[in-house]
């Protein structure tokens, strides 16, 4: 019996190898990596940046491909949790030899898939994570979204300049390096400015119950409430909050972009709130126009920053592999280093020193569950 | 002290959802003398129930609002699904094992469990979503500035309401005392011509049907579901019924309403993050003074 059993795990054990194996680079493609949370509480991040990506590489592969070569995007699904992106990060690079990474778009994910791309010396392009620290892990480490220093600023701007609210609360997600970044980063600058934090109360992503926090909040009675979350919680945050009485406005920043965050009674309790974003859908430059239209037809639904970022993210790994001339990882990476001034759909992208991009930043307000344009702030 | 109301009314809605399910884990338990891990995912089908019979009755989770009738509807609906459930589970897995040793019960309630939570993952899918807003949310009561809506109170009154029921059943009628006689004595019992499979069952069926309504009582107050919305509020449950003196009917409800004022305090006076450790912290010294829980007796073994 014993036999049998070390057998089976002998027999299992291969027939591992043998499937992972067979994944192997045969020469006339360039393999590219992505993570994304497709499944999971965050999932349209995951899904909107993958279809993005496709919508890039689709485009290039039509086009005639990359040094005579076609282009094949490998994706994974970390379920939006960083054990998991560790994990698929490393299945990337291991078995599938990527010779580079997109991904994540949540902050706390992408933290944990850099460092693994920085020791293998792969570079790794991320979408949408603004939280400074992604990009401090190494040289390898790239963005095409601006950071959450500037984003505090622009929502700080905002909240003094164009609402004149003076007094705001501050509730966030003690369990997400995005959001605990971007409230220190605001509880801050929006000092600085001359404003008033009179409360600030966090919760843990996943949590159901925010009434007690949200009392403690209406108690200081505030002009505003600064929730730097994603949009599952914040969803919920909503409803709570106009249950137990509170009528100010949320103010919110890029996590909150996502068709889901007006879903339910949400529709109406986040009307007349704003948030921090990348793009705006309602901009008439033609080039963002022109790739709604593209994602529209082939995905049969309106693209986010997410998608946005995504693709531009893709374009400027495509052109970095052009110029290097090769796949070789240093010099791919040496080249996205010297982005500067790259059209892509976003905007003119310039990676600067940090290896961030410098870019505006929109206010978006919602209105009967859709987001409208109300102001850029640029840098 | 308005903030105080606030704080008090937050923590009773969200302690009678605790309670309803802590019910099922004590009535199991005073029965069969084996905590049921799967009742937490019985609680997950009761609101993926509510979720798919709200579309059903076709109002979709923007606007629109049912009738307190359908709403009403939907919650004994979903009681039933989560009591045949809760019937089948007994049936076709613990039946078989009711003369095996209590820890092969106990490990297999988890492998339910699992079953549950992962096999509603595959089915439902794992992304979150958005509960029906069964009744439309109206400010009541204005306490001094407490803002108390109708949703929770709705809770409040719905789940004690279930549990006066609940108190009749096992006090008043055949049934019950035949449910108080197998808790007493099984032996006894089946030897007095009480049907042990059929008071197993019944209070099976209860039990989760108690927590299929805890499920769309907690969508109604909290709208968003997924497959593993079950394991939290199934642990706490737990503790509630443990706290309140396992297999005593009103300690559930008692100690599912201390957990629930306990983590709505410690959040909101003290620290979010701590929340669980200090609330939990808590039970542990109540349980030291008092390890029987606060209704619970004391049993004799015999040797």
């Amino acid at each position: 019996m014993k036999k049998l059993f070390f057998s089976l795990i002998a027999l299992t054990a291969i027939s591992l190898f043998s499937i992972t194996g067979c994944n192997k680079n045969n020469g006339n493609e360039i393999l590219i990596g992505e993570y994304s949370s497709l499944t999971g509480p965050n999932a349209t991040f995951g899904i909107s940046s993958n279809n993005g990506l496709k919508l890039a590489v689709e485009e290039l592969n039509n086009s005639g491909g990359l040094l005579g070569k076609k282009v094949k995007l490998i994706t994974y699904d970390d379920q939006g949790k960083p054990s998991e992106a560790q994990t698929v990060v490393q299945r990337l690079i291991k078995n599938d030899n990527v010779v580079a990474v997109i991904g994540e778009v949540a902050s706390s994910n992408s933290k944990a898939g850099a460092p693994i791309c920085q020791q293998n010396k792969i570079p790794m392009i991320t979408p949408a994570s603004t939280n400074p620290e992604v990009t401090a892990i190494g040289d390898y480490i790239f963005r095409v979204c601006f950071i959450d220093p500037f984003q505090a600023t622009v929502v700080s701007k905002f909240i003094l300049n164009t609402l004149k609210l003076k007094r705001v609360a501050l509730l966030k997600d003690v369990k997400n390096a995005y959001s605990t970044g971007l409230a220190d980063f605001f509880e801050k600058e929006f000092k600085d400015m001359g404003g008033e934090i009179v409360e600030v109360q966090s919760f843990s992503a996943g949590d159901k119950d925010f009434k007690a926090q949200l009392t403690s909040i209406k108690a200081q009675n505030p002009e505003a409430i600064f929730i730097p979350a994603y949009y599952t919680d914040v969803n919920l945050i909503s409803i709570q909050a106009r249950e137990i009485g509170l009528t100010c406005p949320l103010i919110g920043s890029d996590g909150w972009e996502s068709e889901k965050l007006t879903e339910g009674k949400a529709k109406d309790a986040l009307e007349g709130c704003y948030f921090s974003t990348h793009v705006s859908t309602e901009n008439p430059d033609p080039k963002i126009q022109e790739f709604i239209a593209k994602y529209k037809a082939k995905y049969n639904s309106m693209p986010d920053a997410m998608s946005f970022l995504a693709y531009d993210a893709g374009l400027i790994l495509f052109e970095a592999i052009r110029k290097a001339g090769t796949t070789n990882p240093e010099k791919v990476k040496d080249e996205l280093a010297k982005i500067k001034d790259f059209a892509g759909v976003t905007g003119k992208i310039t990676i600067n020193a940090q290896r961030n991009a410098v870019k505006p930043a929109v206010i978006l307000e919602i209105k009967d569950g859709k987001f409208k344009y109300k102001e850029t702030i640029q840098p | 002290m308005t903030e105080f109301i606030q704080q008090v009314f937050n923590g009773l809605s969200l302690g009678s959802i605790y309670a309803l399910i802590a019910l099922g884990y004590t009535m199991i338990y005073g029965i069969l003398r084996f905590i049921n891990f799967a009742h937490g995912d019985v609680f997950m089908i009761g609101a993926f129930s509510g979720y798919y019979l709200g579309i059903i009755f076709s109002f979709s989770t923007g606007g629109g609002f049912a009738s307190l009738a359908i709403a009403f509807a939907i919650l004994i609906l979903a009681m039933i699904i989560s009591g045949i459930l809760g019937f089948t589970i007994e049936k076709l897995v613990y039946k078989p094992l009711r003369k095996s040793p209590k820890l092969t019960i106990l490990i297999t309630a988890i492998g339910v469990s699992l079953f549950l939570e992962y096999g509603g993952q595959l089915v439902f899918g794992p992304d979150p979503k958005s509960f029906p807003s069964l009744l439309e949310n109206k400010q009541v009561v204005n306490l001094a500035g407490a803002m108390i809506s109708s949703n929770p109170l709705v809770v409040l009154i719905t789940a004690g309401f279930l549990m006066v029921g609940l108190r009749m059943i096992v006090m008043k009628t055949k049934i019950g005392t035949a449910m108080r006689a197998v808790s007493y004595n099984p032996t006894a019992a089946s030897l007095m011509g009480v049907n042990i499979n059929a008071v197993i069952s019944f209070t099976f069926i209860i039990g989760s049907s108690l927590a299929g309504a805890a499920g769309i009582l907690y969508g109604l107050n909290y709208p968003s579901i997924d497959p593993l919305m079950g394991i939290l509020p199934g642990l706490k449950a737990f503790v509630a019924a443990v706290l309140g003196g396992i297999g005593n009917i009103p300690g559930a409800a008692i100690g599912g309403m201390i957990i629930g004022l306990l983590e709505t305090f410690v959040t909101g006076y003290i620290s979010p993050t701590y929340r669980d450790a200090i609330a939990f912290g808590i039970l542990i010294l109540i349980l030291l003074f008092k390890p029987t829980g606060i209704l619970g007796k004391k049993e004799i073994e015999k040797v």
